[in-house]
């Protein structure tokens, strides 16, 4: 389990970037920053609001803004969850990750799509419970079909999957949940986001790989 | 994902810093900031200490998306204008070019029909500067003078070291 953030003090503006359905990260070389978007997808009560709750607990307090969350009363998420996170430089540039969640219930899928645009990474949180799994293979075809519209093509975009609840007795083996979500075998973490286990493994593999292709430049 | 299209150097940042002054002078605005719509604080100025203009920067965004969202549904292209009346402070939000969005946020020391007028006048030359920024970057790319990207060289161990 990683632990907190050690990251250098906020920092303002940054660069827009024009050409948004393809390329959304921002580079301000006046100010030496880069700011990337990231969101975690899945069905409703999988776990990614505890994903983010989690980082936002385990980060050092200079490291993270606040966390926002916009939900109903009884705490589901309404339209998205935000979590601003600075890491350290790199390269000379500040580097911020903005974290956001989607709302997971079926009938929130406007509001999904608006949430996804401008995304340089995702990460699918799926419920590992065997009851779940029609919910998991809807909200990826949900996701595929969301990016699609916006320009994206999820086979070609940083992408993870986390299989959380590892911790119920009622799971899925992995290799079975590999074959039903993860055909074309990215990377993929197990965890439990209430503990955190797996949650910053999550987080560190899907921000390589959104690094990685901004070192391509393409 | 492929590397940014368009780089603002310092010449237009200071244009659209500039501008911004200008506009939070005419106002008698509180705070004025910029904002992509995907929800990047792009530039701000004045009262900013004490706000957490990242996070209104997200929120503006997904309240501009929100809106453009009913607009859809309801046959417009898009709310260009949307005006928060508070108790104390106000918010007008509008949508520059298209692609940016100004935020005002002004208390009784102003009034909404300033803000609109003066907003109006701001839009025209912010809307010409992103015009500029963005013909700069496509000669750039024409003359196969795009940027390089400042990741060029990292490595796993630069990445590694970012997560502690």
């Amino acid at each position: 389990m990683t632990p907190g953030l050690n990251c250098s003090p906020w920092a303002t503006p940054a660069i827009i970037d024009w050409k948004a359905h393809l390329t959304m990260s921002f580079i301000n070389y006046s100010s030496r920053e880069i700011n990337v978007k990231l969101v975690y997808y899945g069905p409703g009560l999988c776990g990614k609001t505890t994903n983010l709750h989690y980082i936002y607990k385990k980060t050092n307090p200079d490291a993270k803004g606040k966390m926002i969350s916009l939900a109903t009363e009884t705490e589901r998420t309404l339209f998205f969850d935000f979590l601003p996170l600075a890491l350290g430089d790199i390269r000379g540039f500040k580097t911020r990750f903005h974290l956001y969640t989607v709302p997971g219930q079926v009938f929130y899928d406007a509001s999904r799509k608006l949430i996804l645009k401008g995304v340089d990474g995702v990460i699918f949180v799926a419920d590992s419970q065997l009851e779940r799994m029609e919910a998991n293979s809807e909200s990826i075809e949900n996701l595929r079909i969301n990016l699609a519209e916006q320009g994206y093509d999820l086979d070609k975009i940083p992408y993870v999957v986390q299989y959380n609840k590892r911790d119920l007795p009622n799971v899925a083996p992995v290799p079975e949940m590999n074959k039903l979500l993860n055909p074309t075998d990215i990377p993929y973490f197990e965890a439990c986001a209430t503990t955190g286990v797996g949650v910053f493994d999550t987080l560190k593999a899907l921000a390589k790989q959104v690094l990685f292709e901004l070192k391509k430049g393409k | 994902m492929s590397g940014p299209d368009l780089v603002m150097y310092e010449e237009e940042y200071r244009l659209i810093d500039d501008e911004l002054h200008r506009l939070h002078a005419q106002a008698n605005a509180k705070v004025v900031f910029l904002v992509d719509k995907n929800g990047q604080l792009i530039a701000s100025m004045g009262e900013t200490k004490g706000i957490d203009t990242t996070s209104l920067a997200s929120l503006t965004a997904g309240n501009i998306a929100a809106t453009g969202g009913m607009a859809k549904l309801l046959g417009e292209k898009e709310f260009s204008i949307l005006f928060h009346e508070g108790e104390r402070d106000n918010i007008h939000i509008s949508i520059i070019g298209q692609r940016v969005i100004l935020v005002v946020i002004f208390d009784q020391r102003s009034s909404l029909g300033l803000v609109r007028l003066r907003v109006k006048k701001s839009s025209e030359t912010l809307t010409k500067i992103f015009v500029t920024i963005a013909e700069k970057a496509e000669m750039d790319k024409v003359k196969g003078q795009a940027t390089a990207s400042p990741f060029a060289e990292i490595t796993d161990e630069d990445i590694d070291n970012l997560f502690g």
